[in-house]
């Protein structure tokens, strides 16, 4: 168990940390991606977040979500749609943390239901939704070439 | 991806052993609690044994003790261990389009089958049955 100082709304001053995480997790540096969700999502807007989780020494972790209204003709809820846990603080119970906060946000938000959407090979991610009592929900992905 | 009674009868025993990996349990336990055969789940438990997820216990009553760790172990390690999970040969040997565009069909159902047992480790399952108790 990683002991986290906070949970709280990311700042400017957190986006190198959060760029440096994703890009350990993904390969790849996103800034201007990450610029634009700090942006759209950052602050203390009532249905948009953007959380990171601290230490006393850095950012361990970042979560993305928002209240969607009747996106795929579903009744409000939550999305998360962005989570990433640096490397080495796996299994300490830091994105677990972070999901139980965007979920307590997303019910003062007045919503009930939370979701995610995540490539079928991403094993590691989807166990870690489904470990926290995620089940499939009634809606199928596509996709076609164009 | 339809599971064999064989693959059946190890994720259940998997799941016995997993939600309480000190006890030792006799097979003829397991039998009588799932109503399977002693003799299909001797072979079964064995199978799961030199995988190496389960340790024989020797002596007075033998026995199994869980030998794995629950929250790395998915339904998928365990139901390959009995079921031929690669991929589906994508309309080879189909001649015409229509059984072609049928394997397609099919092949995709598998794909989704199967990360949906990659995604489910043994604690998870322990924890969705606690929670369909409480």
């Amino acid at each position: 168990m990683i002991h986290l100082k906070k949970i709280r709304a990311a700042k400017p001053a957190d986006l190198p940390q959060v760029i440096e995480i994703d890009a350990l997790i993904t390969g790849l540096r996103k800034p201007a991606y990450w610029a634009g969700i700090l942006r759209r999502y950052g602050g203390r807007r009532p249905r948009h977040f953007f959380l990171v989780a601290e230490t006393e020494e850095a950012v361990q972790g970042y979560i993305v979500g928002e209240v969607r209204d009747w996106e795929f003709g579903s009744p409000p809820c939550g999305w998360v749609f962005g989570i990433g846990v640096r490397p080495h603080a796996r299994l300490g119970a830091v994105a677990t943390r972070m999901l139980e906060e965007i979920c307590e946000r997303f019910r003062r938000a007045g919503v009930d239901k939370v979701r995610t959407l995540l490539a079928r090979d991403n094993a590691l991610v989807l166990a870690f939704f489904r470990s926290q009592g995620m089940m499939a929900a009634p809606f199928i992905a596509l996709e076609r070439d164009l | 991806m339809k599971l064999q009674q064989n693959t059946m009868i190890a994720l259940y025993s998997a799941l016995e052993f997993a939600a309480d990996p000190e006890r030792q349990i006799s097979a003829a336990e397991i039998a009588a609690k799932y109503r399977v055969s002693p003799h299909h789940l001797a072979k079964v438990l064995r199978r799961l044994g030199r995988s190496g997820l389960l340790h024989a216990a020797r002596g007075v009553g033998g026995g199994y003790r869980f030998a794995g760790n629950p929250k790395r172990i998915t339904l998928m390690d365990v139901i390959e261990l009995f079921e031929e999970v690669g991929a589906r040969p994508a309309g080879r040997g189909a001649r015409r389009e229509e059984e072609r565009a049928l394997e397609q069909i099919l092949a995709e159902i598998d794909e989704t089958a199967k990360a949906t047992f990659r995604s489910i480790t043994l604690d998870t399952m322990i924890k969705l049955l606690a929670r369909r108790r409480s």
